[in-house]
């Protein structure tokens, strides 16, 4: 069973590479036709690579930055979340450091980070991230909130494609209402498993599924086909059950 | 007869009005008050430097001793200003050198400064004692050499957050060799070091300084040799507070903290160990604010240091206090006034920490005296703003950022709608608020209704429609600062609100859908809005219907601005021209 999302396609469509390898890597390009949004062209995080510290000028041509390095964070749009950038920085240079120590005490983390997560209760375990082509900013869902596919498949829709009036999805972002949208397109939900492939969602048990799913992402039909050559049996396409 | 009263009587009754909000009031009475009002004002504060000419500001307060501008606008912060925007100094120094060489004070924010403004600064005002440069820009450590050198009334040198050529440590060894005047020096934002023996020797011939912010690469083996030579510290911050110590070492530290007997605040404290949270122990009970901000210490340790700072008015800390820490501070910190929490992940996705909105609500019940907030969180609920608004309807500012965008209340998958629409309506005396979050149209339709006295405000991915925008527009009738981005809408409601954005300082609007036919219609409309168009990758073509990346409209006196760069564009007022773009190097 493999899951399917229908949905309209955006009207003014930002295709981003989210630096994601798959096969030959997704290139960064940026598309704006009519619509509005900039978020694709300086769509990178700046990070501590922009500010070097003998304080010359911020990278202005942070455009020619995008896509440059393979972002991690899921959120690649400029200026966000909005800290400063001494702050950020900061923060930056944390995260290297802490890397760096993470390797050292991995073992004796591990039982203290156990122990904190039962103590704290539900913190980020079992919250992957989702990432969807074209959107710029990724979401998080709760696995251990879902009993199935379909279950899964039901939150994603209505965290991409809000239905209800009024309200806008991530792609109804920079798009009039999803009323206006036109023709329907395809994606596939596909995952990243514990070894780092990338595989359709639904080929496996659900139980066996959530062990060994690292990440999500929601992607077009187009680019999926290299997938299915993984696959024994050719791409099905099956309505959700 | 005459019934004015005699320019001295005004001049002494003017001299009790502070503010410059006042100030700005009086001199609108008559003229005669217009005249005494200007002739007596010595602080004076522009906050767009681009609304008002230099040289009219000049001749316009001959006594003149204080002032403060402001350049880019506020998300530049967040690195949404392209580098060359504006925002430029120098022609204030230089109108201000030639005609009031005795102003003592400047203060910048967001300007770029270069070093021949430092340079002429120096040169040009005999009595100079105040430089505050707050997220500015542009000059070196070789500027600031020249102030330290040449001006020997300074009392106060501060470089706030600001991006420095930096060139080495030697600028510290400008200062004049017989004792200074120094009452605050903060050089926290540059990167080199300075030489201990300089800063020494400057502490011991620096009997009036009370504010020191040291630098991160100021080491920890060191801070015990600079303390006992300022023991009258106000306020410290330290560098970096993660190098090994002996004990030896731990125990002269640990008593020359305690000889500090005057110090309220204490920022710094880079990567602060938790073995080292001991040494600050004296300090605490008498401690008003402390910057945890830079402190990567985690729970529990924060506990042992947050529980012994009762007379806390500000905490600025990392969201590695977690809902715990905050419940400490609310049982322990009864004083509070200000709160900051920052994420302590620069990916978004890395935070593991336990902060959600529970921290806030705690601080929001056992705080009375909260009313500072700005908060950053990945996810909240309509609930908890609820209860946040009804402990605290005392709140005059209050910033909530959700970093995931458009997340809805977690537990009930609505939109934040009625939880921003309790925050506004019961804190009435709300200058300015931050939102985040999923909302709708709804939300600002409640914030144009009952945020009165708002002045700023700060949207990022929210709203469905124009009706955003016109809620706001026509509600808030306080409103100053608007900063909008990633929204999706534009036109109807700016043109329906055009008079309006002539009472507010500024409106920043970047990845919304605002077209350049509006841009146009806007301009011709408001003869004193600059409507400022930023477009790094400008269309070959510009039809009206065209998007523009980003706006920037704001009132002036002063006319088109001459110092764009190429990819700002400033509407003209004649529907003919269209755009025009003068600069003049």
């Amino acid at each position: 069973m493999i899951t399917e999302l229908e949905m309209g396609k955006a009207e003014s469509e930002l295709e981003l590479g989210l630096g994601l390898s798959l096969g030959g890597g997704t290139a960064s390009k940026i598309v704006k036709p009519g619509g509005g949004g900039a978020w694709g062209e300086r769509g990178r995080l700046l990070t501590a690579k922009d500010f070097p510290s003998v304080g010359s000028k911020r990278a202005a041509d942070s455009a020619s930055h995008a896509g440059a390095s393979p972002p991690r964070s899921s959120s690649q749009v400029v200026g966000w979340p909005p800290i400063g950038s001494h702050r950020m920085n900061s923060l930056v240079n944390n995260q290297a450091t802490k890397k760096e120590d993470d390797g050292k005490k991995k073992a004796k983390d591990d039982e203290t980070k156990d122990v904190t997560k039962k103590v704290n209760g539900k913190v980020q375990v079992g919250f992957i991230k989702v990432n969807m082509d074209g959107v710029a900013i990724g979401r998080k869902v709760d696995l251990n909130a879902h009993s199935s596919y379909e279950n899964l498949a039901q939150t994603l829709e209505d965290m991409f494609f809000r239905s209800s009036p009024g309200t806008i999805g991530l792609t109804g972002q920079f798009t009039k209402p999803l009323r206006l949208l036109d023709g329907p397109s395809e994606f596939v939900l596909t995952y990243e498993d514990k070894e780092g492939d990338w595989m359709l969602v639904g080929d496996v048990p659900w139980r066996m599924f959530i062990t060994s799913v690292k990440r999500l992402r929601v992607m077009k039909t187009s680019e999926a086909n290299g997938l299915a050559a993984r696959h024994q049996e050719p791409k099905e396409r099956h309505k959700p059950v | 007869m005459d019934r004015r009263f005699p320019f001295k009587v005004l001049e002494h009754i003017f001299s009790f009005v502070d503010s410059n909000e006042d100030r700005n009031s009086v001199s609108l009475v008559c003229k005669s008050w217009f005249e005494t009002e200007r002739r007596t004002r010595k602080r004076v504060f522009v906050g767009n430097c681009y609304a008002v000419s230099p040289l009219k500001v000049a001749r316009r307060f001959p006594k003149m001793r204080s002032l403060t501008l402001k350049g880019k606008p506020h998300f530049a912060d967040y690195n949404l200003v392209p580098d060359g925007w504006g925002g430029y100094a120098w022609p204030w120094i230089e109108a201000m050198a030639a005609r009031r060489p005795l102003l003592e004070e400047i203060r910048l924010k967001r300007m770029v400064v270069t070093d021949e403004c430092l340079e002429k600064i120096a040169a040009s005002f005999r009595d100079f004692k105040t430089l505050v440069l707050t997220s500015c820009e542009g000059f070196s450590t070789d500027g600031i050499a020249a102030i330290a050198s040449t001006c020997r009334k300074l009392r106060d040198l501060e470089l706030r957050e600001c991006i420095v050529d930096d060139l080495g440590g030697d600028w510290l060894s400008y200062f004049p060799e017989t004792s200074t005047s120094l009452v605050s020096l903060d050089f926290s934002c540059l990167d080199s070091e300075v030489k201990l023996s300089d800063l020494e020797r400057l502490l011991s011939r620096s009997p009036n300084l009370k504010s020191l912010k040291l630098n991160r690469s100021v080491t920890l083996d060191v801070l015990e040799s600079l303390l006992r030579r300022a023991p009258q510290l106000v306020e410290l911050g330290t560098g970096s507070f993660s190098d090994e110590l002996d004990p030896e070492e731990i125990a002269k530290l640990t008593k020359a903290l305690s000889e500090l007997k005057q110090l309220k605040s204490l920022s710094g404290l880079w990567d602060l160990l938790p073995e080292y949270i001991p040494l600050l122990y004296s300090v605490c009970p008498r401690l008003t604010s402390l910057n945890l901000s830079y402190a990567t210490v985690q729970m529990p340790d924060l506990i042992d240091l947050l529980s012994r700072c009762s007379k806390l008015q500000k905490l600025w800390v990392m969201d590695l206090i977690e809902d715990k820490g905050l419940k400490t501070v609310a049982l322990c910190c009864k004083e509070l006034r200000e709160l900051r929490v920052f994420p302590s992940g620069a990916d978004l996705d890395e935070t593991d920490v336990t902060l959600t909105e529970q921290g806030l609500v705690s601080v929001s019940e056992g705080c009375k005296k909260l009313e500072s907030v700005l908060y950053f969180c990945v996810q909240f609920t309509n609930a908890a703003l609820v209860s946040i608004a009804k402990n605290r309807p005392n709140f005059r500012c209050f910033r909530l950022c959700v970093m995931e965008p458009f997340a809805p209340d977690y537990r009930t998958q609505q939109p934040l709608d009625e939880g921003f629409k309790a925050i506004v309506e019961k804190c009435k005396d709300l200058r300015r608020l931050s939102v985040s979050g999923l909302l709708t149209d709804k939300a600002f339709e409640y914030i144009g209704v009952h945020a009165k006295k708002l002045r700023m405000l700060s949207i990022a991915f929210a709203g469905d429609s124009d009706l955003m925008l016109h809620h706001l527009l026509s509600g808030c009738q306080s409103l100053k600062k608007l900063e909008i981005r990633d929204c999706p809408f534009g036109d109807t409601a700016l043109l329906e609100n055009a008079a309006k954005l002539e009472t507010m300082r500024s409106l920043w609007m970047s990845s919304c859908f605002v077209s350049f036919g509006a841009c146009k219609q806007l301009s011709q409309k408001m003869p004193r809005l600059n409507v400022e168009v930023i477009d790094e990758h400008p269309p070959k073509t510009r039809p009206d219907s065209s998007p523009v990346e980003r706006i920037y409209i704001y009132r002036t006196v002063a006319g088109p601005r001459l110092d764009t760069p190429e990819f700002v564009w400033t509407i003209h007022k004649s529907p003919e021209v269209g755009v025009s773009r003068l600069s003049i190097r």
